[in-house]
C-alpha cells in the first residue's frame, strides 16, 4: 500500500497532515542517538521505525513529541514548523509502552482529560469519550480504573485517549511490546483500523518486525541514528537496500562465496547481484531461507549442494528445516507438508532460487541471521 | 513549579535508549529551585549541631577553644561518670541486635517457607509497637521491669524492651530482604538436592540477605544509641539519660555536647556505610 | 513436596509423603512468646490498670478523669504540638523530598540526604534538645529567642528537626513511584505545569502525603525525650504528664493516673495509624 487512504467520519473531513523532519540530530554526551534524519511522512500515512534499541526510533518519537529538544535539524507539521514548539502546544497524542494511563482515573476520564484541558464542556467531553471508548470496542469499560482492565484494554484506552484531542499526528512508542502475544497481534491490527479510519498521519515505533510489516505502509529500518531504508514492507523484506536491513528483517542465511562481475558464486551456482558495483574477490551472500528448496537425494553424492538435515522447526504452515553442509548448515523454509518428507538424518539436495541476493562486508562466519 | 525530572523506570525501555525527559531550560530551573532547597534546609540541619560542636570546644572562658570536653568524654568522672554509660550502652545496641536477629530472621523465613497464613498477624505484630510508642509502653513494663529488678542485673536488661521497639524497623528491613529473593524457590532447590531444613536456612537463604540483615541491625543500632525515654522512666542509667543528668547538675557542660555531637556522628557514619554497602553487587554465594 | 533423594547423600533425606508430625506454627512460638511477655503483656497491663480502682475491683470512672480540664489541658497541648509539627514538617519535607526526589538517583546528595534523614528522624530527643540549646538559648550561638522556651513555639522548632526527615523518608517512596510517562502524557495533552500538578501530580501524591502527615502527627505525640530535655518542670503534653504520674510514688491511685494517660494515648495512636495504613494501601495501589 504506497498511497495513503484518508476516510472520513460523520461527515466530517479529516485528513492527516504532512510531518517533515529534516536535519534531526540529537546526542546524548558522546552517543550519538541521531544523525541528520531526514524523513517525511505523507498526510495519513502510517510509518513504522523498526530497528534494534539504541538505533535512534524512540529517540526520533521524543523529538517529534516535543518532550526533547533537539540538537539540530527542523521539524514541519502540517506546513508549520514546530521545532521550537514546547510539547503540550504540538497537538499530538502519543500512547506509551507502559504506564499509559493516569491511574486515578477512570477509563472515561482518562480520555476525556486532553479535552478537558481544552476547557471543553462535560457534556460534550463525555459524549466524545464515549464515543472514542467505541471505536477502541471498551465502551463497557468507561468506568473501569486502570488496575481494573487488562493489559491490552489499558493500551486501547490510551489509544482512545490519544485520538480524542483530534491530534495532527499519532504517536506510538512500541504500545505492544508490554503485552502478551496473543493480545499483540489482536491489538495491532485494531490499531491499523482504527489509524485508517480515523487518517491520522501515524509514527510507530517497535522493535519487532513481524508488526512493522504487518501494519505499516512504509518502514524505516534504522541503526545507529540513521535511516538504512525507508519503503514499502515487501520492498523492505525482498529487495533489503543494506545488508543491515536484510539480517534484520526476517532470516537470512550467510553463504560464503565469490564476487565476479555482477554475480556471486556460492557453492557452485551463480547468483545475480542487488549491487552492482561490489567490488570482486570473497564475500558472503545473504540468502533467504525460502529461495532455498531441498529434495530428496537417495544417490548418496557428495556435492557443495548435497547436506543431511539436522533439524526441522514446525512452524504451523510452514516449517524450517536446517541442513547440515558439511562446512556449514543452512536453513530453508517449506510448506510443512514438503518437510515432512524430509525428517532429520534425510540427504537432501539442494537448489537456490536465483533471486538478487546482497553482499555483506563483513569476514565469512559460519552462522545465519 | 519545576517540572519532575525523575530519571527513572520506563522499565522497559532499553537501557542505551533510555529517555531523559527535560528539556535544558526546564532542568536549569529545576536544578536552581533543588540547590536552593537543600542550602536552606541543610542550614538548619547544620547550625545546630555546629552550635553543639562549638560548646563542645569551648575552653574555660568564654570565647576560647579547647579540646577539653572531648577528652573529657572518657575520663568524666561525675557525677555521674560517663565512660560505663557509653559501654553499657554499646552494649545493649550489640545485644538488641543480636537479639532481634536471632528472633526474626528464623521465624520470619520459617513463617514464609511453611505457615504462610500466620504472616498477616505476624505483620501486624512486628508493626504494633508503632502504634504503643515507648511512653505508653513504659508504663506497662514498670511492673514487668519490677519484677526483673529484684534479680539485681544492669541496665543490660533494657534490651528486653529495645528489641521491641527496634521491632517495626528490622522487619521492614529483613521483609525488604526477603522479598528481593525467591525464598520459595530457592528452599525448594536446595530441598530437592537434598538438604534438611536447617541447611535451607542457614546456608542458603540466610547469606542472601546479608543486606537486609545489615539494614535492619543497622537501623536498631540507631535506635538504641539515641533512646532515653524507657531508660528514664524506669530508673535505669543509659548514655542519654546521664546526659540528661550531668545538664541538670551542671547546665552547659561542654561535655554534653562532645558526647552528643559523638554519638550523632557516630549513627550518621553507620547509616552511611550502610547506604554504601547496598551499593555492592552480591556476588554468588552458594 | 518433599522429595527423596536416590543417592546417599550424608544428609537424612526428607520424610516424603509422610505430613511433618510437629504442626509448623510451632516455629513461632519463641517470638510469639517474647512479643507476648514484652508488649502484648504491657499494652495489657495499661488497658487493664486504668480500668481497676485501688481494690483491685473493676471502674470505670478513671476514664471520666480524662475529662477533667487539668487533663484535657496535656491533651489540648499535646495537640496543638502535634498539629503544628505535623503539618510544618509535612508541607517542608515534602518540599525537601522533591527536591532530593528529583535528583540523580545514585547520586551521592541523596545517598547523605538519606542516610542523614535516617539519622535525624531516629535522633535521641536529648541531644536534639542540647543542640537547639546551644544555638538558641539563653548563651546561644546565633541568638538568644525570647520565644524558645515558650510553648508550643521552642520545642516546635526542635521537633521540626525529627519530623522533616521523617516525613522525607516516608514520602519520597511516593515522589518516586510518580511515573515519567504520566507527565509526560499529560504534557503531549496539552497541560502546563501547573496543570499537571492539579490534575494528575496532586491528586496522586494526596493519599501518600496525608498518610505521612499523620504518620508526623503520631510521631509527634509520642516524642517524650526531646520535650524533657527542654523543659522538665512544667508538664504540657501528655507524655511528660505521664513522666509525672510514674516518678511520683504517691499510692497507687496515681499509677492508676499514668495509666489512664496512657490509654487515652494509645486510643489516639491507634486511629491515627488506622488512618495512616489505609491511606497507604491506596497510595501503593497507584504508586507502586
Amino acid at each position: 500500500m504506497t498511497s495513503p487512504m484518508t476516510r472520513t467520519q460523520d461527515g466530517a473531513a479529516r485528513t492527516g497532515v504532512e510531518v517533515r523532519m529534516a536535519g534531526l540530530s540529537r546526542h546524548y554526551g558522546p552517543v550519538v542517538a541521531l544523525d541528520k534524519l531526514d524523513l517525511t511522512v505523507q498526510a495519513g500515512e502510517l510509518i513504522a521505525l523498526l530497528g534494534p534499541s539504541g538505533c535512534g526510533k524512540t529517540t526520533t518519537l521524543r523529538l517529534l513529541a516535543g518532550l526533547e529538544d533537539a540538537d539540530a535539524g527542523h521539524i514541519t507539521v502540517g506546513g508549520r514548523d514546530v521545532t521550537h514548539l514546547s510539547a503540550s502546544k504540538r497537538d499530538m497524542g502519543m500512547v506509551f509502552q507502559a504506564y499509559s494511563l493516569f491511574p486515578h482515573m477512570t477509563a472515561r476520564q482518562n480520555v476525556a482529560f486532553g479535552l478537558r484541558l481544552r476547557r471543553i464542556a462535560a457534556a460534550e467531553r463525555d459524549k466524545r469519550a464515549i464515543e472514542m471508548l467505541e471505536l477502541v470496542g471498551l465502551s463497557a469499560q468507561a468506568d473501569r480504573y486502570p488496575h481494573q482492565i487488562s493489559g491490552g484494554q489499558q493500551q486501547r484506552v490510551a489509544l482512545a485517549r490519544a485520538l480524542a484531542i483530534e491530534p495532527q499526528v499519532l504517536l506510538l512508542d512500541e504500545p505492544l511490546s508490554a503485552l502478551d502475544a496473543k493480545v499483540r497481534a489482536q491489538l495491532r491490527d485494531e490499531i491499523r483500523r482504527i489509524q485508517l479510519e480515523v487518517g491520522t498521519t501515524t509514527l510507530f515505533v517497535t522493535h519487532d518486525q513481524e508488526e512493522a510489516l504487518a501494519i505499516a505502509d512504509r518502514v524505516g529500518v534504522m541503526k545507529d541514528g540513521r535511516l538504512e531504508q525507508l519503503a514499502p514492507p515487501t520492498d523492505v523484506y525482498s529487495r533489503p537496500a543494506t545488508s543491515f536491513v536484510a539480517e534484520f528483517v526476517g532470516l537470512t542465511n550467510r553463504l560464503a562465496g565469490t564476487v565476479s562481475g555482477s554475480t556471486v558464486t556460492v557453492r557452485g551456482r551463480d547468483l545475480p547481484l542487488v549491487d552492482l558495483s561490489t567490488p570482486p574477490g570473497p564475500a558472503i551472500a545473504l540468502v533467504r531461507p525460502e529461495a532455498v528448496t531441498l529434495a530428496a537425494d537417495s544417490s548418496g553424492d557428495s556435492g557443495p549442494l548435497t547436506g543431511t538435515v539436522i533439524a526441522v522447526t514446525f512452524l504451523g504452515a510452514t516449517s524450517r528445516v536446517t541442513v547440515d553442509l558439511g562446512d556449514t548448515t543452512i536453513l530453508a523454509q517449506l510448506t510443512t507438508a514438503d518437510a515432512s518428507e524430509l525428517p532429520a538424518g534425510s540427504h537432501v539436495t539442494l537448489t537456490i532460487r536465483p533471486d538478487p541476493v546482497l553482499v555483506s562486508g563483513d569476514a565469512p562466519a559460519v552462522s545465519e541471521a | 513549579m519545576a517540572a519532575i525530572a525523575s530519571l527513572g523506570e520506563s522499565g522497559l525501555a532499553t537501557p542505551a535508549e533510555r529517555p531523559r525527559g527535560m528539556q535544558v531550560r526546564r532542568r536549569r530551573r529545576l536544578n536552581v529551585f533543588r540547590y536552593l532547597v537543600f542550602t536552606v534546609f541543610g542550614l538548619f540541619f547544620l547550625l545546630p549541631l555546629l552550635a553543639t560542636a562549638r560548646f563542645s570546644l569551648e575552653g574555660n572562658r568564654l570565647g576560647s577553644w579547647s579540646l577539653a570536653a572531648w577528652k573529657e568524654i572518657a575520663t568524666y568522672k561525675g557525677p555521674p561518670p560517663l565512660l560505663p554509660a557509653i559501654e553499657i550502652q554499646l552494649e545493649l545496641a550489640v545485644a538488641t541486635c543480636v537479639v532481634v536477629l536471632v528472633l526474626l530472621v528464623p521465624t520470619m523465613v520459617w513463617i514464609r517457607l511453611r505457615v504462610q497464613w500466620i504472616s498477616r498477624v505476624f505483620e501486624f505484630l512486628c508493626l504494633l509497637p508503632l502504634t504503643i510508642p515507648a511512653i505508653i509502653l513504659v508504663v506497662g513494663l514498670a511492673p514487668i521491669y519490677n519484677f526483673i529488678r529484684h534479680y539485681q542485673l544492669s541496665a543490660l536488661t533494657l534490651f528486653f524492651a529495645y528489641v521491641i521497639l527496634a521491632l517495626p524497623y528490622a522487619y521492614r528491613a529483613l521483609s525488604a530482604g526477603l522479598n528481593a529473593i525467591d525464598v520459595t524457590t530457592i528452599s525448594e532447590a536446595a530441598r530437592s538436592l537434598g538438604a534438611s531444613w536447617f541447611t535451607v536456612i542457614a546456608r542458603v537463604i540466610v547469606p542472601n540477605m546479608g543486606q537486609a540483615i545489615l539494614n535492619a541491625m543497622v537501623l536498631a543500632s540507631a535506635l538504641v544509641l539515641g533512646e532515653f525515654t524507657v531508660a528514664y522512666l524506669l530508673l535505669y542509667n543509659n548514655l542519654p539519660v546521664e546526659l540528661f543528668s550531668i545538664s541538670r547538675n551542671t547546665p552547659n557542660a561542654s561535655v554534653i555536647f562532645s558526647t552528643s555531637l559523638a554519638s550523632l556522628l557516630f549513627a550518621f557514619a553507620l547509616l552511611l556505610i550502610l547506604s554504601y554497602a547496598g551499593r555492592r553487587r552480591h556476588r554468588g554465594r552458594g | 513436596m518433599a522429595v527423596v533423594t536416590a543417592t546417599e547423600t550424608g544428609v537424612r533425606p526428607s520424610r516424603a509423603g509422610r505430613r511433618p508430625s510437629i504442626p509448623g506454627w510451632v516455629g513461632t512460638v519463641p517470638f510469639l512468646a517474647y512479643v507476648g511477655v514484652f508488649l502484648l503483656l504491657p499494652a495489657g497491663i495499661v488497658i487493664v490498670d486504668a480500668l481497676k480502682n485501688s481494690s483491685g475491683g473493676w471502674q470505670f470512672s478513671a476514664i471520666t478523669e480524662l475529662g477533667n480540664p487539668l487533663v484535657r489541658g496535656y491533651f489540648i497541648g499535646s495537640l496543638k504540638l502535634c498539629v503544628i509539627t505535623s503539618v510544618s514538617g509535612a508541607v517542608f519535607g515534602a518540599i525537601l523530598a522533591y527536591a532530593v526526589a528529583s535528583g540523580n538517583p545514585d547520586g551521592v546528595v541523596r545517598r547523605m540526604y538519606l542516610a542523614g534523614s535516617g539519622v535525624l528522624a531516629q535522633s535521641g530527643g536529648i541531644t536534639l534538645a542540647f543542640a537547639f540549646q546551644a544555638l538558641l538559648g539563653p548563651v546561644g550561638l546565633l541568638f538568644h529567642a525570647s520565644w524558645f522556651y515558650d510553648f508550643p513555639w521552642g520545642i516546635s522548632l526542635i521537633y521540626a528537626y525529627f519530623q522533616i526527615p521523617l516525613m522525607v523518608l516516608v514520602f519520597m517512596p511516593a515522589i518516586d513511584g510518580l511515573k515519567v510517562q504520566w507527565r509526560e502524557a499529560s504534557e503531549n495533552l496539552g497541560a502546563s505545569a501547573w496543570q499537571y500538578w492539579r490534575h494528575v501530580g496532586g491528586p496522586l501524591l494526596a493519599p501518600a502525603f496525608l498518610g505521612s502527615t499523620l504518620l508526623l502527627f503520631a510521631n509527634g505525640l509520642s516524642a517524650f525525650a526531646t520535650i524533657e530535655a527542654w523543659e522538665s518542670q512544667v508538664a504540657y503534653t501528655v507524655p511528660q504528664q505521664i513522666s509525672i504520674s510514674l516518678s511520683s510514688e504517691v499510692g497507687l491511685s496515681n499509677i492508676n493516673y499514668a495509666d489512664v494517660l496512657a490509654l487515652g494515648m494509645m486510643i489516639m495512636v491507634v486511629v491515627i495509624m488506622t488512618g495512616y495504613a489505609l491511606l497507604q494501601r491506596r497510595a501503593s495501589r497507584w504508586l507502586r
